[in-house]
């Protein structure tokens, strides 16, 4: 069997290049030719300057927006142009985690109906019974208290949100899991829960995951390997011992130097690094 | 004696959607002219709430039962509707939280940018628009050009972020308000912004209440620091202080629950439960 479950060779995305209802739009280029390969089981970190392209090279990855060159295999097998109505039983093993996700969780539906049914809809459970018991193990493994089941998202902290997002993505039985800025907007202690608790779902379920953030003391702390990504470009890839201990990339040496720590040092701020 | 650009004095709030729970408990602090405080706390502690009662853009569903907001020698909380919007957006501005529904969505940003510039500091169309394409560029935006021309939508979410950090500055306004405003930044833009506010509070004494989960953040750009924990403020003064010398065990557990890269063993420890039984003992909570 490939170690690798995903690979992407040489991916282009343009924005804008289709013509539209208006005529033909100024095109964007945003990816230039892109390489990342992803083990089984492994996690991956994907950090870069904000417009580089991270979250868009994720939705390439997950067939989310359109190549315009390049190669995405999955598991083996070449999913670069297949059609949709191929593509939706593999989306299941595919899954993402939002940044906000309230904005991916129905306002109007309980947590109850939102985690149970998908797992009717993809036929993981043979009925409410059973996905309501699997959705409960779930909810035990992300520390949520079975009441939250009744309420409604706006009516849970932005934390236990992020661990519903976690749930709903581990319920579906992934082999890929893709986190974009998941915990940035999160507080310390419940960053520390919820970065603890992917890396411990990834160990026990042989989740493959990438994790998008800008916070690369975030990505040291959970991922084995990272790219570091800039203007549409990987600038720097490597273990991530290896890249810390010793960036080779310009670029990378000023995020590590970038980074804010929680100590006193009054000339930090004007001290500049060349990129 | 030095003059305090803010004093915010025993504020207390209740929320109606949470059967009269208290959200702010006897807020106190103080921001001096030229001065950034760090307003620290984990989600739903009451940092945006603080925030949202200075520009007196609070939600129906929360109420304020008691305490004085001081700017400038005036208390904004018994400030006529008319007199406060005159100062919002011009003396006091503030960069939000969430860079999604701050956006108009069917507008350009450069239009949205100019809109500012003409209303509060009386600016013609064309000096308006040359303005905000230099604001975009200070806060680091590579192709401002492109940008003015797009819509929020076609825009990564560190650079709509970015927008709103220009459009705050556009006014230049005495106090900002930043809640939480580099979460979406990668470490090198979010340095540069630090700067651009450290620039602007030296230059012009622009006073900053910065809203963060980030110690680090807090440690680099502000001089004092307050930590609120269920709407109380559970420890409070110069960051050095603080970060050194900290009072409060939560303090303390707060330091070490953050990642650091330079210490990839160390961190990662969640607030431990018997600190959380201790501060919800010591506020009076069940
Ligand atoms: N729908 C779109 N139409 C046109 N351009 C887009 C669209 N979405 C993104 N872009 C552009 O593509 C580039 C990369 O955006 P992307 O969101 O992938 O960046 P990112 O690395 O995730 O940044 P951030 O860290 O700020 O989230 C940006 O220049 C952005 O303006
Ligand atoms: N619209 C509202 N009506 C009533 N109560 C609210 C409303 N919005 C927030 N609250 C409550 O007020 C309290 C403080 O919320 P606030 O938004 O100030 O927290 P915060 O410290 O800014 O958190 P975060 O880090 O998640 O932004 C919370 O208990 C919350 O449930
Ligand atoms: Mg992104
Ligand atoms: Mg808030």
């Amino acid at each position: 069997m490939d170690q690798n479950l995903l690979v992407a060779t040489g991916i282009k995305v343009t924005y804008g290049k289709h013509a539209g209802l208006f005529g033909s739009k100024p095109s964007t280029p945003v990816l230039h030719g892109v390489d990342i390969r992803i083990g089984r089981g492994q996690t991956v970190g994907i950090v870069g300057e904000s417009g580089s392209g991270k979250t868009t090279l994720g939705r390439a990855l997950l067939r989310l927006v359109d190549v315009s060159a390049g190669k995405i295999a999955f598991d083996g097998r070449d999913i670069t142009h297949i059609p949709e109505t191929e593509m939706r039983p593999l989306r299941r093993r595919m899954q993402m985690i939002f940044q906000d996700p309230m904005a991916s969780l129905n306002p109007r539906h309980t947590i109850r109906r939102i985690l149970t049914g998908p797992l009717l809809l993809h036929g993981l459970a043979g009925d409410a019974a059973t996905a309501l018991e699997q959705v409960k193990s779930v909810l035990d493994r992300v520390s949520l208290p079975a009441a939250c089941l009744e309420r409604y998202p706006h009516e849970l902290s932005g934390g236990q949100r992020q661990r519903i997002g976690i749930a709903r993505a581990v319920l579906m039985q992934p082999d890929f899991v893709l986190a974009d800025e998941i915990v940035s907007g999160l507080d310390v202690s419940t960053q520390a829960q919820a970065l603890r608790l992917l890396k411990s779902l990834s160990r026990e379920l042989g989740l493959a995951m990438a994790f998008i953030s800008h916070d690369l003391s975030v990505i040291r702390a959970v991922c084995d390997y990272v790219y570091v990504m800039r203007l549409g470009k990987v600038v720097e890839e490597g273990p991530c011992e290896q890249v810390f201990a010793s960036p080779s990339a310009a670029y990378t040496r000023a995020l590590l130097d970038a980074i804010p720590l929680p100590e006193y040092d009054p000339g930090w701020l004007e001290r500049r690094t060349e990129t | 004696m030095t003059e305090n650009l803010l004093t915010v004095t025993g504020l207390s709030a209740v929320s109606d959607r949470e059967g009269g729970m208290p959200v702010l408990r006897d807020v106190g602090l103080t921001l001096k002219n030229g001065g950034v405080r760090g307003l620290v706390g984990e989600s739903g502690a009451g940092k945006s709430t603080i925030a949202k009662a200075i520009l007196g853009i609070l939600p129906r569903t929360v109420r304020i039962t008691g305490g004085w907001i001081n700017f400038k020698g005036r208390d904004l909380l018994s400030m006529k509707p008319q007199e406060l919007r005159s100062i919002m957006g011009s003396e006091i501005a503030l960069i939000p939280q969430d860079p999604q529904t701050a956006l108009n969505p069917a507008r350009r940003i450069g239009a949205q940018l100019a809109d500012g510039l003409k209303l509060k500091r009386d600016m013609s169309a064309r000096t308006a628009e040359a303005h905000a394409l230099q604001l975009l560029a200070d806060v680091q935006i590579r192709d401002p050009d492109r940008v003015m021309k797009s819509f929020p939508h076609q825009l990564s979410g560190g650079m709509r972020q970015r927008v709103l950090i220009a459009a705050a500055f556009a006014v230049e306004p005495e106090l900002v308000i930043a809640d939480e405003p580099t979460t979406a930044l990668d470490v090198t833009v979010q340095k540069e912004i630090l700067r651009l506010i450290r620039h602007m509070q030296s230059a012009r004494g622009t006073g900053v209440l910065f809203v963060t989960h980030d110690l680090g953040i807090v440690a680099q750009i502000c001089d004092s620091v307050t930590l609120l924990y269920a709407g109380k403020v559970i420890e409070e003064g110069p960051v050095r202080n603080v970060l050194e010398n900290p009072n409060h065990a939560y303090t303390k557990a707060l330091i070490a629950a953050g990642p650091r890269y330079d210490r990839p063993d160390a961190g990662l420890e969640p607030v431990p439960e018997a600190v959380f039984r201790e501060l919800r003992q010591e506020i009076g909570i069940s």
